[in-house]
């Protein structure tokens, strides 16, 4: 059961940066450490996070097996116009979540 | 005999003086004490300060649940007996381990969680560390985020066992607790600061897990690192160690669920 955290400023001016912060649930199993039982366990990491400003693209991440559990991922955009934030991870064995976020622009 | 020979003479007894002191650790004073938020990074504070960046924040989020779910022979929730948790567990966390005068010994949260589980859910208690424990514990601990930690007047003799044990010299490295936390807080050990141990956040999310963990995982961390063996999850000693570390940090406040590296 993955979950995820959004924090985005309820309102921002037009034409002004805000931050956009990102937290998943996920353990991120590399896939080069031993198991209790000497097998090593498979890896089970996200490799993609993507966000869309009203259906535009405006951030992407590949994730490798390096990345901590629970992947905290904060970027910068500029405010447009008051919509959607739609946020969208995949990885290793058919993993998917997507998120929403609304934004306020005065 | 001259001033000279006076001086002589006291510094010898000085000598003799500090060669027959006790060895045993001076208890840092009330005010000195420091949380292991004030030692850490900015960075890493920055994750414990803001709920969405602090991965904890998805166990307490699962234990809210698990406090609304129906389980066990009874088909009863956390909720049913306790109403909303919120409100029903509000500085419960502050004042353990308790002193369970029914059993007639001291119990940790979890403990008692497991207790609540065997007793009025009738369901089976959880195993140490689960994760479902764990989430509830964080859960129920989150509510009394801010209050003082005040042990109970009751727990005045499992406290005293625990700094018998918080000072005794163990393991192949032949350390007590308070060699470290009391007498060199502050120093480096390998590259990270040696804390003075209150155990002001649990349970908390630790980065060298990666995971949210109980103290009594912790303690075990410690007692592997100074090569002793760890006291088993749940046995008297460790929640005697539990009740003194609670004790000495009392009064400081509760960050549950804080962040630590």
């Amino acid at each position: 059961m993955a979950r995820v955290l959004i924090n985005v400023p309820p309102k921002v001016r037009r034409g002004e940066p805000f931050q956009v912060k990102t937290l998943i649930n996920h353990v991120m199993e590399p896939g080069f450490r031993p198991g209790p039982d000497g097998k090593t366990i498979p890896r089970d990491i996200i490799t993609s996070m993507t966000c869309k400003y009203n259906g535009e693209e405006v951030f992407r991440a590949d994730l490798y097996p390096a990345t901590a559990a629970n992947p905290f991922i904060t970027f910068f955009t500029i405010a447009t116009e008051s919509g959607k934030l739609e946020f969208a991870w995949t990885g290793d064995n058919g993993f998917a979540e997507t998120a929403t976020a609304a934004i306020t622009v005065e | 005999m001259n001033v000279r020979g006076k001086a002589k003479l006291l510094a010898a007894l000085g000598v003799a003086a500090c060669a027959i002191a006790p060895l045993r650790a001076a208890d840092i004073p009330l005010d000195q004490r420091k949380s292991g938020y004030d030692m850490m990074s900015p960075d890493t504070r920055a994750m414990q300060d803001d709920d969405t960046a602090n991965p904890a924040t998805f166990s307490v989020l699962d234990g809210a649940a698990l406090w609304e779910r129906k389980d066990g022979a009874a088909q009863k929730s956390c909720a049913d007996c306790h109403g909303d948790g919120e409100t029903a567990m509000k500085g419960v966390a502050a004042r353990y381990p308790a002193f369970d005068t029914k059993r007639n010994r001291a119990v940790d949260l979890a403990a008692r969680v497991n207790i609540c589980r065997t007793d009025h859910q009738k369901a089976s208690p959880f195993p140490a560390e689960d994760k479902d424990l764990v989430a509830l514990a964080a859960y129920i601990g989150r509510q009394s985020r801010g209050m003082p930690i005040s042990p109970p007047e009751n727990m005045q003799a499992v406290i005293a066992q625990g700094r018998e044990i918080y000072e005794r010299r163990q393991g192949q490295l032949n350390l007590s607790c308070a060699q470290c936390h009391d007498d060199n807080w502050g120093r480096k050990l390998a590259g990270s600061v040696v804390p003075q141990a209150h155990p002001t956040g649990y349970p908390l999310y630790r980065l060298e897990w990666q995971a949210v963990g109980s103290l009594q995982r912790r303690l075990r961390n410690c007692m592997i690192g100074i090569r002793a063996a760890a006291y088993d999850p749940g046995s008297p000693e460790s929640i005697a160690l539990e009740a003194f570390l609670m004790w000495r940090a009392r009064g400081m406040k509760v960050e549950t669920p804080a962040v630590r590296p």
